[in-house]
């Protein structure tokens, strides 16, 4: 086992927490930090996979590097929505009869 | 032995502070949380011989992402329609 | 009710990783054909630049690239629809703090400097349009935070023109080498490293406004409802 094997394996359990807490969680907000917790998750198993054998990977690393960009583009844009939404609708999360917990 | 410990400590770290962002109870710890998370992850890269990646994950993970996520928070609790009042940040 | 949904979660969610952990196990110890760093590190002498991950970015995988700004356009202009603000410069950031202003002139030039190392820095060790497009959009951040007025960011051609750059001239060098060279973004040989240079120029401009205008954009204002699709 390597060490980049072992940082996969890390994003694995990274991924399935932010999994659960994405469909568990009701608040959008926290939804949200969930998705990005997946997101690094799976980067983390890209790069480990890809290193584990080959040594350093510039390839890989450059996909990672791009996802990371993108990702904080849908993240920012996501939470523009989410800001939206609040603003029209008064809760932060889809429920018609969710506590929102968001408020003081 | 050495690397091996700070590899297991730090994928813990990676671990525990991605629990307590989706447990913690108030938005703002685990807005806080995920930024700490963001910096370990900005480790954990440097440990995987990918300072490019590390370089943005400090500045967009922990830095940017930081940012907007805490001016969010400020936005939710100051309430829908009044969005101008209240205290900054 | 709700506790039995939590658990048959957890339960699923725990078969997924089993599932995960298998295949990852079994693509880890399994030969895979072909190996990328290698290829990568043959055609490293024609890429233009000496570090491997700017040269897989903007030259072997520019296609990548090329649409990924045109994804984070995309996200911008969407950003920048959702807020109604006539300006998207917003005075009440304007703040007159002795020390935050003192602050302000040490750091947005000093972090303007880092931003152009990294640009610079990228062909020859880590760095490059992405990071220095990032720190550029922090010094926006902290900017506005400060209280800076930032006249450029009213939606108008500026604006646009700040959004549209990176993508535009990465466009215009992709169609440009389809019209005179061989290929699609097959740059001409000995003209690599300065069309690099170019295109991550514009890109990290592209991408700090991109940032900029999401971060600037989501403040909602509280003008009243009635006004709802009559911008």
């Amino acid at each position: 086992m390597t060490p980049d094997l072992f940082y996969a394996f890390t994003g694995l359990v990274l991924f399935i927490t932010g999994l659960f807490g994405i469909i568990a969680l009701q608040h959008l907000l926290r939804k949200l930090l969930a998705f990005n917790l997946m997101g690094s998750g799976t980067f983390l198993m890209l790069v480990g996979l890809a290193q584990h054998r080959n040594g350093t990977d510039p390839v890989v690393q450059a996909l990672v590097l791009t996802g990371i960009v993108v990702a904080i583009a849908a993240t920012a844009l996501a939470l523009v929505l989410i800001r939206r939404y609040y603003h029209l609708a008064g809760r932060v999360s889809l429920e018609r009869d969710a506590t929102d917990e968001g408020r003081p | 032995m050495t690397a091996w410990l700070l590899d297991g400590l730090l994928a813990a770290m990676l671990v525990i502070t991605a629990v307590s962002v989706l447990a913690s109870s108030s938005l703002f710890r685990a807005v806080v949380m995920f930024i700490a998370f963001g910096m370990l992850m900005a480790l954990a890269w440097m440990r995987l011989q990918a300072p490019d990646i590390a370089l943005a994950e400090a500045a967009i993970g922990a830095g940017l992402t930081g940012v907007l996520l805490l001016d969010a928070v400020a936005h939710f609790r100051r309430g829908p329609g009044n969005a101008r009042e209240g205290e900054q940040g | 009710m709700k506790c039995r949904g939590l658990v048959s979660l957890l339960l699923l969610c725990a078969a997924l990783g089993w599932v995960l952990v298998y295949s990852l196990w079994s693509i880890a110890f399994n030969p895979v054909g072909g190996s990328l760093p290698e290829q990568v590190s043959k055609a490293m002498a024609d890429s233009g630049v000496d570090h491997p991950i700017t040269a897989v970015l903007l030259n072997f995988r520019s296609y990548d690239t090329l649409l990924e700004i045109g994804v984070l356009v995309i996200a911008a202009i969407a950003g920048i629809s959702m807020a109604r603000l006539p300006s998207l410069e917003d005075p009440a950031f304007r703040t007159h703090d002795a020390l935050l202003d003192a602050l302000q002139r040490w750091f947005v030039p000093l972090m303007w400097l880092v931003a152009g190392y990294l640009v610079w820095a990228g062909a020859h060790q880590p760095g490059g349009a992405f990071q220095a497009g990032a720190v550029l959009a922090a010094t926006g951040v902290l900017m506005r935070l400060g209280g800076m007025p930032m006249g450029f960011l009213q939606p108008g051609y500026l604006l646009r023109a700040g959004l549209i750059l990176g993508f535009a001239v990465f466009l215009l060098v992709a169609l440009v080498t389809a019209v005179v060279g061989d290929a699609f973004l097959a740059y001409p040989a000995g003209t690599a490293k300065y069309l690099i240079l170019l295109i991550e120029l514009f890109l990290t401009l592209s991408i700090a406004m991109v940032l900029l205008s999401l971060f600037v954009a989501a403040p909602v204002n509280d003008a009243p409802e009635s006004q709802e699709g009559h911008q």
